[in-house]
């Protein structure tokens, strides 16, 4: 056994050096150099308890195959141009390959060189097809996944960025799984806002009104409306639905779009006027270099004021230049905002966003096109909304309910056990202090049932304890001195105290595995707790006795 | 005067017990699953089952048939309106299963409807909470591996330190507890979500002690007293530990107990699950675990 004084020493730096942790939580205003050198996080409240928004996020990352595969193929129709290659389709197979109808026959193995040659990221997977004018073509395995991957990263980037713009304190934005984001968002109260900030593609498309099967543009919007009515949708319909039935009445290469407005009772934006544009657009919102919100016009209303690239603003003034008299269409994520007549053409690189914007939505819209597109669209898996004042009332009954359970604990061990009791209940507070302050210093996050898992904690300390002293009044029973019987004790429990806390332990780290946000909070603070319950108990209150028993000559347990 | 819940050289006898104490459990393992079945199956929360919970505070004091007769519009599948947390008839919980078309205007429609209802009064949403069919899916895999796992993990870890025997009667009495707890669930109509499996793991991880303690006594007892009167030997070491039991599990209650009763409403289901299963896992250590002993030493000869 180690001396006296060399137990007493590790165990005064152990809490020393754990005070130092503790300092962050109860002192707001640290000094400079403690900042520097120590630690200057303290407690992290969860969302359950601070309030905010928990978003998971799913990205499409099959959107993200199929847009590169898109664009293979307008590289492939280039290359064959300038190959004198001659093609008579494109059949899409899945989000991956595709298949090259060729005029001869008799090209293939030339084409098939061409692809090996200059596309690095296509195959030619062997098929059965028996279409001997065919050939197949795939992307590899791994350029699917670095495409995928890719789509994730720059989704993050894009989501942190905009969370930034937006300014969110301590926000988290992360990976999760394959194809899923986990966003957290402290503070942020309005999730309807949260999620148009995070989960909006933000893909914005000015593309050309295509009045040329109309006498004017007014009569455009009657006769579409009548055209979806005929055909039995409504402007709810997929554009997909709505192509596919209009077939033939659309010239080729247009499509339909709807346009959204905000309807004045209820304040929300629904689906309303079909418009019929160029399908490619004329400019991206790739091209953008800032994005602000401005008000003015004719209500006093909030616009948002874009600036092209200077390659953005050469486009833009080109277009505009050749489709004076037209409707210029602002697309944003497959919606058209407005559509102003242009007038004459437009230079310097400019150009406004106008759609009855609230202050709120043009300034986060702003935000999105500053911060540019998602690579692909996101679905929202999960959504969880806590609100400040629930958080406080959590606060205040959770630390209400720990110390009248550890009050009522300390109380019990007192009466019951006296002098013994009191030791068990120096511990129980030194042990409740270490939670905390490792709970710091780990810079873990605590939640309302890590809150419960801390009363909980305290609750089951007390059993090494109790443990400790059953055992040692049966050894005192059998007649030995206190100092064997303590002796004697503290060896026999040893094991049992840790086969208990270890598998209490496994359930800890397994519901750590499992669980999320406020769960991991519970397994955080139960597996610390368990953690300093055996210090506490087998070596703080060991040295306590020992101490104690070597002015003792009887004791009662 | 030294206090002393129990006597030393008490012996009562536990092991003789063993045929009612079995048909204890399955009544009421049986009546809970009897509770499940006649409810259509487990009944799980948004966590599991997917769709949304908003927890709405009202200025005024209204009932749930109210609150849902206000929500009738909204036709959504599987509308549940609960009283939150007791008191004045003021919070309460609203949770839809059947997902609608559009997760984001469920909550918002609920509010404008909510609103309509009462005119007079202010309607706060305190949380709310929407979970898709995926999330809910995995949720209910990982839930179910988790808690499985760490019953096949008391195994090993029991058998490890023990005998396979002990560790065979360590899982039968955890599944028993987390039977227990589940059947106690059901009936008082607790939807089963994330809390309550942190519970059912914390269950199994605290019953295990008590288990532990006990398996502790009976091996050093049979080494000291050898293996002739097995039955003996095991009423004994239960009897040695009975006021250790009693103890820690008695002031772990009182903790529960406390978060039962003042940690607030979304603490609440948590900690009765605890409550239950704590008191489960003392009753399956003394008439469950160590019979089990028992009976697979008598297998074997």
């Amino acid at each position: 056994m180690k001396s006296f004084g060399g137990r007493a020493i590790v165990i005064a730096a152990v809490f020393l050096g754990i005070t130092v942790f503790f300092v962050p939580i109860f002192v707001k205003n640290l000094p400079s150099w403690w900042k520097n050198v120590l630690p200057s996080e303290g407690l992290r409240l969860g969302l359950d308890l601070q309030g905010g928004v928990h978003l998971v996020l799913e990205v499409d990352v099959q959107k993200a195959v199929e847009i590169q595969r898109d664009r293979a193929i307008e590289n492939i129709k280039e290359k064959f141009q300038a190959e004198k290659v001659e093609m008579i389709s494109i059949h899409l197979i899945d989000e991956k390959s595709f298949g090259i109808q060729l005029a001869q026959e008799d090209q293939t193995a030339q084409v098939e060189e061409i692809i090996q040659k200059e596309f690095p990221n296509l195959t030619l997977p062997i098929t059965d097809s028996i279409d001997i004018d065919t050939v197949i073509v795939s992307f590899n395995e791994p350029y699917v996944t670095l495409v995928k991957d890719s789509a994730i990263h720059q989704a993050i980037d894009t989501i942190r960025n905009r969370i930034d713009q937006f300014g969110v304190a301590e926000p988290i934005v992360q990976r999760q799984g394959t194809d899923q984001i986990v966003i957290q968002l402290p503070g942020m109260k309005d999730p309807r806002r949260a999620i148009e900030l995070v989960g909006r593609t933000a893909q914005l498309e000015f593309k050309i009104v295509d009045t040329s099967p109309f006498k004017s543009a007014s009569q455009m919007y009657s006769e579409l409306d009548q055209w979806i009515e005929e055909a039995g949708l409504t402007s709810l319909s997929s554009p997909e639905e709505i192509s596919s039935a209009l077939q033939g009445k659309i010239p080729e290469g247009s499509e339909i779009l709807f346009s959204s407005e905000v309807d004045p009772r209820t304040q929300r934006r629904s689906v309303s006027k079909p418009y019929l544009v160029k399908a490619i657009p004329a400019l991206t919102g790739d091209l953008i270099e800032d994005a602000a919100v401005r008000i003015g016009g004719q209500y006093n209303t909030p616009y948002v004021s874009i600036d092209f690239s200077k390659e953005g603003a050469t486009i833009f003034e080109k277009v505009t230049g050749e489709n004076v008299e037209k409707q210029m269409a602002i697309v944003l994520d497959g919606t058209v905002y407005s559509a102003p007549v242009i007038r004459e053409k437009i230079g310097g690189g400019k150009a406004v966003i106008e759609g009855r914007f609230t202050t709120d939505e043009a300034r986060d819209l702003a935000i999105v096109l500053r911060s540019g597109a998602l690579p692909a669209p996101v679905t929202i898996l999960e959504r969880r909304t806590v609100g400040p004042s629930l958080g406080q009332d959590s606060i205040q009954q959770g630390v209400r309910a720990t110390l009248i359970g550890a009050a009522s604990v300390v109380l019990f061990m007192g009466i019951y056990y006296q002098v013994c009791g009191l030791i068990a209940d120096a511990a129980l507070l030194l042990n409740l202090f270490l939670i905390l302050g490792l709970l710091s210093a780990f810079g873990a996050t605590l939640t309302l049932p890590g809150i419960a898992g801390i009363a909980l904690t305290l609750g089951m300390a007390v059993d090494a304890n109790v443990l400790i002293n059953e055992r040692i009044r049966e050894e005192l029973r059998l007649g030995k001195t206190p100092r064997a019987a303590i002796d004697a004790g503290y060896d026999r429990v040893f094991w049992t105290i840790m086969d208990s806390n270890l598998t209490t332990l496994l359930a800890g780290v397994i519901l750590f595995q499992f669980g999320t946000g406020p769960i991991k909070g519970f397994a955080v603070t139960l597996s610390i707790g368990i953690v300093t319950t055996l210090f506490t108990s087998l070596f703080v209150t060991r040295l306590i006795f020992d101490g104690l028993s070597q002015k003792w000559s009887t004791v009662r347990i | 005067m030294m206090l002393e819940i129990i006597k030393p050289n008490t012996n009562i006898n536990f092991i003789g017990k063993l045929k009612y104490t079995v048909i204890l459990s399955t009544v009421i393992i049986l009546g809970g699953l009897f509770s499940i079945i006649s409810k259509g199956g487990l009944n799980y929360g948004v966590d599991f089952s997917g769709g949304t919970l908003i927890q709405a505070r009202f200025s005024q004091s209204t009932t749930a048939s109210e609150i849902k007769k206000g929500l009738e519009p909204l036709n959504a599948e599987g509308l549940v309106v609960q009283n939150f947390g007791g008191g004045n008839n003021s919070e309460f919980l609203i949770r839809a299963s059947g997902l609608p078309e559009n997760l984001e205007q469920f909550s918002d429609q609920t509010l404008k409807l909510l609103q309509e209802a009462y005119p007079n009064g202010s309607i706060e949403i305190r949380r709310s909470e929407t979970v898709g069919p995926k999330i809910s899916a995995s949720l209910r895999k990982k839930g179910f591996w988790a808690v499985a796992l760490s019953i096949l993990g008391m195994l090993i870890y029991v058998t490890w330190r023990f005998e396979f025997r002990f560790g065979v009667g360590a899982i039968v009495a955890l599944t028993h507890d987390v039977l227990i707890t589940l059947a106690a669930i059901s009936l008082k109509g607790i939807p089963i979500d994330l809390s309550i499996i942190a519970a059912f793991l914390t269950v199994v991880g605290y019953s295990v002690n008590d288990t532990i303690v006990v398996s502790d006594r009976i091996r050093e007892n049979l080494r000291k007293l050898g293996t002739r009167d097995e039955t003996g030997v095991i009423n004994k070491s239960i009897n040695e530990t009975l006021g250790r039991t009693i103890l820690t599990s008695g002031v772990t209650l009182l903790s529960v107990l406390a978060l039962y009763l003042f940690g607030g409403g979304v603490i609440q289901d948590f900690a009765f699950a605890l409550l239950v299963g704590f008191i489960a896992g003392v009753y399956s250590t003394i008439y469950i675990a160590s019979p089990i002993v028992l009976l697979f030493k008598k297998k074997k000869k």
